[in-house]
């Protein structure tokens, strides 16, 4: 890492008032780690490499698709089917090369997860499921790190700085003050299922670096056990206080052996492995053709289903529409197999153990990439 | 004010607004009339909209999160916010 300042390139914000030389000392000599380089991480990325941040980690193990494009703008076209830790590493690179970038192209766990945060100040949760969100909460307890948290859905997404003490005897919130628990799989859409504005995540992300510079530099007044909601469809923007309940302690693993035995995977999918078939099983049950098969897609989603034959009635109507389902077996399906989880636990509630309900793992969109792969 | 002295059970108004997908179930705002606490709220809305129970969300009483049974006032807010895991 290179100690001096590049006057020329952090001009425009040295000369701010209460940022100045000593604002700018201090971005160089941090450490910031992103988990998760997608639609948040991109630009709380980029927003961190252009303000020089000395050090920044990036942990990610997916690559990139063209279904990402629309929101994670660190990549191009040329970068489909490339690790996305690496691709964003060289485009920061090229951004400021002053700086320092570690990439861990490799799958957040609770193995690795205290090693890698343990040497970064800060972390940046831009992750895009539950149990990985939990297990990063827990850890930044362990090592007593703060955690500037973002998350989106559809057109609404959360900013907030947990676990931040300026002495290790302060109170401070943490994630489970607000969820205790992790959502069981399907009860929470994720974006694959329910969406997400491209803007918005870009708009969130920048906040995370916003929030982030502003801790490091201790300028203006960081959402400290504050979270902020903004919706990008009314401009609303909603800011609540938090507060730590010492009952969310008890749920925290204790220390750090007993947190790389705790399974995160586990604590958000039992509900999954109640009602989830596999495509075969899902074929062998339609060979018996006594079975009702419901699409709780909405009527205009893709790709069309004209292999078998089913009932379409969206998750929203279904509550009204049970009157339809005669059969004792009622397979439910959807894009990706998280709406018809949700619908699965619905009709359970309505019909008890009177019918077999299953939901068909990986939706309609595993099922026919199964087939096709069949057929080759 | 006068009818305040004259009418001492006054009409108690609850403003509740509604974030994310929860709004799929209950829409943006509620105006309810007469609940006492949080957890009056509760039982009534999940009675009102079947599909609620099963949604995790957390609790703002005029901008503070609540976890226990919170007392309600007259005009008080209500915010009903879903945990979202999108990145």
């Amino acid at each position: 890492m290179n100690n001096t300042i590049s006057y020329e390139r952090y001009h425009r914000q040295m000369i701010l008032k209460n940022f100045g030389e000593a604002g700018q000392q201090k971005l160089l000599k941090a450490k910031v780690l992103v988990i998760g380089a997608g639609g948040l991480g991109c630009p709380a990325l980029q927003y961190l490499a252009a303000a020089g941040i000395g050090t920044i980690g990036i942990v990610d193990d997916d690559v990139v698709s063209l279904s990402n494009l629309h929101r994670q703008i660190l990549y191009s076209v040329n970068d489909i089917g490339f690790p996305k830790a690496e691709r964003a590493a060289g485009k920061l690179g090229q951004l400021n090369p002053e700086i320092t970038i570690i990439t861990y192209p490799e799958r957040l766990t609770n193995q690795n997860a205290l090693s890698i945060m343990d040497a970064y100040d800060i972390i940046i949760d831009g992750t895009d499921n539950f149990s990985t969100r939990y297990m990063i909460n827990d850890a930044c307890i362990l090592l007593n790190k703060p955690l500037v948290y973002g998350a989106v859905s559809q057109y609404e997404g959360q900013v907030a700085i947990f676990n931040y003490k300026k002495n290790p005897a302060e109170e401070a919130v943490n994630y489970r003050d607000l969820f205790p628990n992790p959502p069981k799989e399907g009860e929470v859409l994720n974006c694959a299922e329910a969406g997400v504005l491209g803007v918005l995540p870009g708009i969130i992300g920048t906040m995370q670096a916003n929030e982030t510079i502003k801790l490091i530099t201790g300028i203006g007044k960081p959402l400290i056990n504050r979270m902020l909601t903004f919706n990008t469809l009314n401009n609303r923007a909603y800011e609540i206080e938090l507060f730590a309940s010492p009952e969310t302690r008890l749920l925290i693993p204790e220390n750090k052996e007993v947190f790389k035995e705790t399974d995160y995977d586990w604590l958000c999918s039992s509900i999954a492995e109640q009602y989830e078939i596999d495509c075969n099983s899902f074929d062998d049950l339609l060979a018996t053709s006594n079975i009702d098969v419901i699409d709780v897609r909405e009527m205009d989603e893709m790709p069309a289903i004209e292999e078998f034959s089913f009932y379409q009635v969206p998750l929203k109507k279904l509550q009204e529409n049970v009157s339809r389902i005669q059969s004792d077996t009622v397979v439910i399906i959807c894009q990706s197999g998280v709406r018809s989880l949700q619908a699965a636990k619905q009709l359970t509630a309505i019909f008890g153990t009177s019918k077999k309900i299953f939901s068909l793992k990986g939706g309609i969109i595993q099922w026919k990439q199964q087939h096709a792969k069949q057929m080759l | 004010m006068l009818h305040l002295y004259r009418y001492p059970k006054l009409k108690m108004q609850i403003n509740i607004i509604i974030f994310g997908q929860l709004c799929d179930l209950l829409g943006e705002n509620l105006v309810l009339e007469n609940i006492a606490d949080t957890d009056s709220l509760t039982a009534i809305l999940n009675e009102k909209y079947p599909g609620l129970a099963d949604s995790k969300y957390m609790m703002a009483v005029d901008k503070k999160l609540v976890t226990g049974n919170t007392l309600l006032n007259n005009k008080s807010t209500v915010a009903l916010m879903p945990a979202f895991s999108g990145g």
